[in-house]
């Protein structure tokens, strides 16, 4: 087997894995920014609690974020090992960074948040709550950094058969790192929000503390509302944007266009065929994606055709992940508008409709993020560092496919252990719900 | 003269005494986990640990991220020559980091007991493998530089010589140690006694290994000690050194635990300093010919990336060491359980 080819599939299997639990991390910490802060203004203990039982729930998302994400702060030398060489000078101090500015704020104060709510003031447990948010989101945007970097290279020169660096403020904020960052931050909000609003929805139909679930349910769906609205625009359309002027040949390939089109549309829905790239049963809009990337109906974009063969990423798959995840983009936000509507109707608690769509929707936002993934990192092939080094000649050298297949069938099988455990662990977190708030503590 | 390599080469070997003095006593709770029967001591094991044990592991983190950035060619050719080793390390370090949460969530004792296993073998393994790759590490590995590239032919097998296997042992001694050692300032009582039992064994054969390591050293990697014995610095190492190992018995038996701690941790530090002086200006040493080894100039980045680095470190770290510093305060004293704990 090749081991270039296992080794993408590794990598994209352990980050895939880990991707499931940031934006969970990262979501609902901020919802329990937010919850906890109105319990410790307004001296609200339906609030209180609410936050408590949450809390609990972020611990154990943290666990296995914490888990699968070592695996990937050493992925890069194990499997990379060609790539590190090449591109250490630059993608190592943003991966430092995120260990000395995050790992060290979110985990420190996650402990004293979670273990320390009898031991310190409401004031210091709210800013503990606070930096566990915000070390999380830092922890994003140095990640970012690294992923953009290999996106849109930016701030070096190559020499001595690497990447060095010129320009660090160049290399951090080369051209997709901020919309990138305002992107997938907004995803994990989104996924915060549907995550609260999904186990406040069910507490309301199974009536369990539901005081305590209308409190959360009506803080998620406004919440939710606001980030979904911001997801779609500005931040998908800038994003798009930016794809557009910077990675031509991704463009091309997530939006289906195939052949250079001046007033290019956009399209709805098609299915792609690879061999040779055609749109099958396409439904468009003529000249909205010359308007949306260029801001003129008239623009002429360039399609597949006008690339080098064997330098045009796989078609089928980026289009398929981009499409669906711009889908789910939409359907949060109606079902969010609709909730605030009914919300604002005094309608939405007694609407089991609504609700049990609610419970269903929480995996939504991760399955959007995986296939915003899909597109980004499989509309980056061939290359590994866009225009300059090709992912095939990025693998270590010095380690076999069998030993990458070993390492794909233990990870594969503990992987499989830890996602049912959580499941398991968490369906029955949601099930036995909030502690009442009279001070019977129910087992935990 | 210290340069900036000089530097990077200090900040990755405090990275890694932090790294070692921290997880090392959770590290070695997880190993005390696994000879406790009773279900209270083994919750005030946990919850001893429970709220700081994941800022503790950011300090290998950071120090893998430190290493990528300021010498690239040592994290790639290092992570990907021990790669099995390297996949059961982080079996290991997976396990450990759910078992808190999902030992909490269990409620059929019988399912505890697993996590606890997970706990105790995640804390074992990593506790042996550490001293096994700077056993590896010491005696040089095969590495060549051909036409500028690296090469190295390092296998599995071969990383498990009787040396290593001794420096192995030796690591795993000294970190459930000073675990213990961790656990007399947190348990009281019955639990308080045993650790104190616990550690006057435990100290007699850390002395035995450590004295067999020295010696075996002379042999396996002789090179060592060819610049290090007319520096003074060795001198007041190896003082240090004797005088932290001695302490720990004496401050014991006069129950002076703090302070036994801190011995524990400048033995620890201590023995790292040691190795890295000797080490220098290597990081890996080539056993083909110790010319081929990676040095901290030929695998360093530019001046330029360690310049910025060492801006980030400088920024970062004294808030990492002051918060990190107040929750130990917060959390000081013995464990008490209540319904929070793990
Ligand atoms: C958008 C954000 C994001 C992205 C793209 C990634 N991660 Fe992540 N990671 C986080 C956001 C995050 C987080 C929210 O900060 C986590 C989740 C749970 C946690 O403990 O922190 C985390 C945990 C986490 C940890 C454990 C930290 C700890 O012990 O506290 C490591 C070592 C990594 N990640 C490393 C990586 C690497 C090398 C990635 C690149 C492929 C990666 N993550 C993708
Ligand atoms: C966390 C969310 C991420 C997901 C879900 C994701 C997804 C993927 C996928 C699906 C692949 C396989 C592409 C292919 O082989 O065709 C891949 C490859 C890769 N990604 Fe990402 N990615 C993520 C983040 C990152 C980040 C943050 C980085 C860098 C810091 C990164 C670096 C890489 C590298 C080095 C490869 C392997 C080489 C390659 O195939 O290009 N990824 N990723
Ligand atoms: C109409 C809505 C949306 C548009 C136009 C849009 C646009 C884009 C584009 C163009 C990319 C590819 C960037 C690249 O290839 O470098 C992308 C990636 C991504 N999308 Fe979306 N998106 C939308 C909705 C969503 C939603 C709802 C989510 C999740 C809740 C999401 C999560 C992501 C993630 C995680 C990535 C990968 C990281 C990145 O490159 O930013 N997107 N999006």
């Amino acid at each position: 087997m090749d081991p270039v080819l296992l080794a993408r599939f590794q990598f994209a299997m352990t980050v895939g894995f880990h991707f499931l639990f940031p934006p969970l991390t990262i979501g609902l910490s901020w919802m329990l920014v937010i919850i906890e802060a109105l319990g410790w203004k307004k001296k609200n203990e339906f609030y209180t609690a609410a936050g408590k039982y949450f809390s609990k729930m972020l611990g154990l998302i943290f666990a296995v974020g914490v888990a699968t994400g070592v695996v990937m702060e050493f992925q890069f030398g194990t499997n990379w090992a060609e790539y590190s060489k090449f591109v250490g000078d630059i993608f190592g101090a943003p991966l430092a960074a995120e260990g000395v500015f995050a790992f060290f704020l979110e985990s420190t104060f996650l402990g004293l948040y979670i273990f320390g709510r009898e031991k310190i003031s409401k004031g210091v447990h709210w800013f503990s709550c606070l930096m566990v948010a915000v070390g999380a989101t830092i922890s994003a945007f140095w990640i970012i950094v690294a992923n953009s970097w290999q996106q849109t290279p930016a701030g070096y020169i190559v020499q001595n058969g690497r990447a060095e660096l010129t320009d660090f403020w160049a290399a951090v904020f080369n051209p997709s790192t901020v919309i990138r960052f305002l992107h997938t931050m907004d995803a994990a909000l989104i996924a915060g929000a549907f995550l609260v609003a999904g186990v406040s929805a069910y507490q309301i139909l199974k009536n369990k503390q539901a005081v305590i679930a209308k409190k959360s349910l009506h803080v998620a769906v406004i919440f939710g509302l606001i980030v979904s609205l911001l997801e779609v625009f500005p931040f998908g359309h800038e994003h798009g944007r930016q794809v557009a002027q910077t990675q031509p040949e991704k463009f091309a390939a997530i939006q289906g266009l195939y052949t250079s089109q001046t007033g290019a549309p956009v399209a709805l829905f098609a299915v792609p065929l690879d061999h040779p790239p055609t749109l099958k049963a396409p439904i468009e809009i003529p000249g909205l994606l010359s308007w949306l990337a260029f801001g003129d109906v008239n623009a002429k974009i360039q399609g597949i055709n006008e690339f080098k063969q064997d330098e045009v990423p796989p078609l089928f798959l980026t289009f398929v992940s981009y499409h669906n995840m711009v889908i789910l983009g939409m359907y949060f936000i109606l079902i969010m508008l609709i909730a605030v509507y009914l919300l604002y109707k005094k309608k939405l608690f007694e609407n089991k409709k609504i609700l049990k769509l609610f419970v269903w929707s929480i995996p939504l936002p991760l399955i959007a993020c995986q296939l915003g993934w899909i597109a980004a990192e499989v509309g980056r092939q061939p290359w590994i560092v866009y225009h300059l080094m090709k992912t095939k000649d990025a693998v270590s050298i010095t380690v076999g496919a069998g030993e990458i297949l070993f390492s794909i069938i233990l990870f594969g099988i503990i992987y499989i252990m830890l996602g049912s455990i959580f499941i398991y662990l968490l369906v029955r977190k949601i099930k036995q719900g909030p502690d009442s708030v009279t001070g019977k503590e129910a087992l935990s | 003269m210290i340069d900036l390599n000089i530097t990077w080469f200090l900040l990755i070997g405090i990275l890694i005494i932090g790294y070692a003095i921290l997880d090392g006593f959770d590290l070695g709770v997880g190993v005390i986990q696994l000879f406790t029967k009773d279900e209270n001591e083994k919750r005030v094991n946990i919850n001893a640990i429970g709220p700081v044990w994941d800022g503790n592991e950011v300090w290998l983190l950071t120090g893998g991220g430190a290493l990528f950035a300021a010498f690239p060619a040592v994290y790639a050719t290092v992570f990907s020559g021990f790669y099995l080793a390297f996949m059961l390390l982080l079996t290991a370090l997976i396990f450990r980091a759910v078992s808190f949460e999902f030992r909490k969530y269990s409620n059929d004792p019988k399912n505890k007991k697993l996590w606890d296993l997970a706990f105790g073998l995640g804390s074992l393994l990593p506790s042996i493998l550490y001293g096994v790759a700077i056993g590896n590490i010491l005696r040089g590995l095969p590495i060549q530089l051909t036409d500028g590239k690296i090469i190295s032919s390092i296998t599995f097998l071969g990383l498990l010589n009787p040396y290593s296997i001794l420096i192995g042992v030796l690591s795993l001694v000294m970190f459930t140690m000073h675990g213990a050692v961790y656990m007399t300032m947190k348990s009281s009582g019955n639990q308080q006694e045993n650790m104190v039992g616990l550690i006057n064994k435990l100290w007699i054969a850390f002395v035995v290994l450590y004295l067999a390591a020295t010696l075996a050293t002379f042999f396996s990697a002789p090179y060592l000690f060819n610049s290090i014995l007319g520096n003074p610095l060795f001198w007041v190492l190896i003082v240090l050194l004797f005088v932290a190992i001695i302490y720990i018995p004496v401050g014991l038996k006069s129950k002076k635990f703090g302070l036994t701690f801190l011995s524990s941790s400048v033995m620890i530090a201590a023995m790292i300093l040691l190795m890295a002086l000797s080490l220098f200006p290597r990081l890996v040493p080539s056993n083909i010919n110790l010319d081929y080894s990676l040095t901290i100039y030929n695998a360093s980045s530019t001046p330029r990336t360690l310049t910025t680095m060492l801006i980030i470190a400088l920024i970062g770290m004294p808030f990492v060491v002051g918060y990190s510093i107040f929750i130990y305060r917060v959390f000081k004293g013995k464990v008490v359980i209540n319904h929070d704990s793990y």
